[in-house]
């Protein structure tokens, strides 16, 4: 099934970061690729929500809500800046 | 929360509760959950490994699966995401039939697919005519976006243990998280206990 | 909900009157979500049809035949209801006129809705920033707002060509494939105009047209795509 794009994330991640991340650029942990979080490929409704690196696949964000506690793994980013 | 005047979605109504886990939804689809691209492997390059706490690792390729006894199972599924599905026919190779032979002393296991995914589970829940690895469902061959070629298939627990594009599984000395446990699932997940996340 | 409007037989557009709302910015969306008698919810984003300037928040939904909310959105829904919404969100495929242009927007199928958004909104603002919107549709009958598109295009203040990819009337005079490098290499701007792209639609429809457009020497940073899944909406 083709990813969707973190667009289709970014109400969630409003409501766990409380802030407008799809413009902030994120780098991948294990490629170094630079990349708007509205670009990362994003596999939703599953147990939890699993963003990647689109060049190398490597999971960047990891989302699970379980109840009332959200949480947030982001280990495979290197870095997590705000748009310019 | 407000309530949409006339909503009742995709749900069937007509089932017996008493298949039903607490907090699930029966549907008629089988929706498509992932946490990444779908692996394609090969079948000529595809192999099912067990291997960890046993003397001597054990393999089969695709053509030697096939070969083996294989069952016809029709079992109720329960996805955390709160979907069950009734009465979904598998065709596959009992997991005790791919142990049979083997010794070990390991109690829990971790499955290892294509694209990374683990799960882990007791070893116990694998045997005694509980866990499969499938590669037909509804008759026909398994496609890739549900698990194919292969997936394990272990209906008494929450689907997220049924690995998708399952390639093998690991015997282990001491228990250790999959993908879904590392992040807050439940460890064992019955659903019958609700149990969905760590610590219900 | 306010008002229904038909766009097309199987998409429309619905009008509501919001409670508390700040305004939004053309090309976000909002997250519908449902909520039965039993606590059963459904959850789905859709893009904002309307501009920040027009009076009512408007949604176009297409009506997937096996999908959960878009029948009950487009069936069901009835003056006088109440939805859940969450919202405005999106903060990179949006476009305002500091972001510049020239601005290439191209729509496959249900994508040209936030479209419509950007193009209202550049028209309410007068802005003199070139805007050209390349849609993909299947056919004529497939196009959503055509009266609407066809009344924006006549001003000629924006550039509006069509691909017409399983049916064409007669006589047509338009594309009629799927976009491909040589179809956007003759409608986007060369790439020394550096344009601003987005494209919108199934994802099979927008990561062609990226990598097309990155073949044609556009930068990857210029462009800025949203995928509605493999069947749109």
């Amino acid at each position: 099934m083709a990813a969707l794009d973190g667009n289709a994330i970014a109400g969630t991640l409003v409501a766990v970061f409380d802030t407008e991340l799809t413009n902030a650029i994120g780098a991948c942990a294990r490629c170094g690729r630079r990349s708007p979080v509205g670009e990362f490929a994003v596999y939703l409704r599953g147990p939890g929500t699993v963003a990647r690196c689109r060049h190398c696949a490597t999971v960047v964000m990891v989302i699970v809500e379980a109840g009332r506690v959200s949480c947030v793994d982001l280990q495979g980013l290197e870095a997590l800046e705000p748009a310019a | 929360m407000a309530i949409s005047r006339g909503f009742q979605g995709r749900r069937r109504d007509d089932v017996d509760p008493a298949r039903v886990p607490p907090g699930q939804y029966v549907t008629r689809d089988f929706p498509v959950l992932s946490a990444g691209p779908t692996p394609h492997t090969p079948l000529t390059k595809w192999d099912f490994t067990i291997r960890g706490l046993i003397d001597e690792p054990v393999s089969w390729t695709w053509e030697e699966l096939l070969a083996l006894p294989s069952e016809t199972i029709t079992v109720d599924i329960h996805c955390v995401t709160k979907w069950s599905k009734l009465d979904t026919v598998w065709k596959g190779v009992s997991i005790d039939t791919l142990l049979d032979g083997t010794e070990t002393s390991a109690e829990h296991v971790i499955a290892f697919c294509d694209g990374g995914y683990t799960t882990n589970l007791p070893l116990a829940d694998l045997t005694g005519g509980r866990a499969w690895i499938a590669y037909e469902y509804g008759g026909d061959p398994l496609e890739p976006e549900h698990g194919g070629p292969a997936r394990l298939l272990v209906p008494h627990l929450y689907f997220w243990k049924s690995a998708k594009w399952v390639r093998g599984l690991e015997l282990l000395y001491q228990d250790t998280p999959g993908f879904w446990e590392y992040y807050g699932y439940h460890n064992y997940g019955d659903p019958w206990k609700e149990q969905r996340y760590r610590g219900d | 909900m306010v008002e229904i409007v038909e766009e097309t037989a199987r998409t429309k557009s619905i009008a509501f009157e919001l409670e508390s709302w700040f305004g939004h910015r053309a090309g976000q969306h909002v997250d519908v979500r449902l909520t039965a008698e039993d606590g059963y919810q459904a959850q789905r984003s859709y893009s904002i049809a309307s501009a920040p300037e027009d009076d009512n928040l408007v949604l176009t939904v297409e009506r997937l035949d096996d999908g959960e909310v878009s029948p009950y959105l487009v069936d069901e829904l009835r003056p006088g209801d109440r939805l859940e919404l969450r919202g405005p969100i999106g903060g990179y495929f949006v476009w305002e006129a500091a972001l510049g242009g020239p601005v290439l927007l191209l729509a496959g199928g249900s994508g040209v809705v936030p479209f419509r958004s950007i193009l209202r909104h550049h028209q309410a603002i007068e802005s003199t920033v070139p805007l050209r919107l390349l849609y993909s549709a299947r056919s004529l009958e497939d196009v959503i707002y055509r009266q609407e598109l066809t009344g924006v295009a006549a001003k000629g203040a924006v550039d509006i060509r069509y691909t017409l990819t399983r049916e064409q009337p007669e006589g047509w005079q338009g594309y009629r494939r799927r976009i491909d490098e040589e179809l956007l290499g003759e409608v986007a701007w060369s790439r020394s105009e550096q344009p601003l792209v987005y494209a919108c639609g199934p994802t099979a429809f927008v990561e062609t047209a990226a990598r097309a457009l990155v073949a044609l020497g556009h930068e990857p940073g210029r462009i800025r795509l949203e995928r509605f899944g493999p069947t749109g909406g």
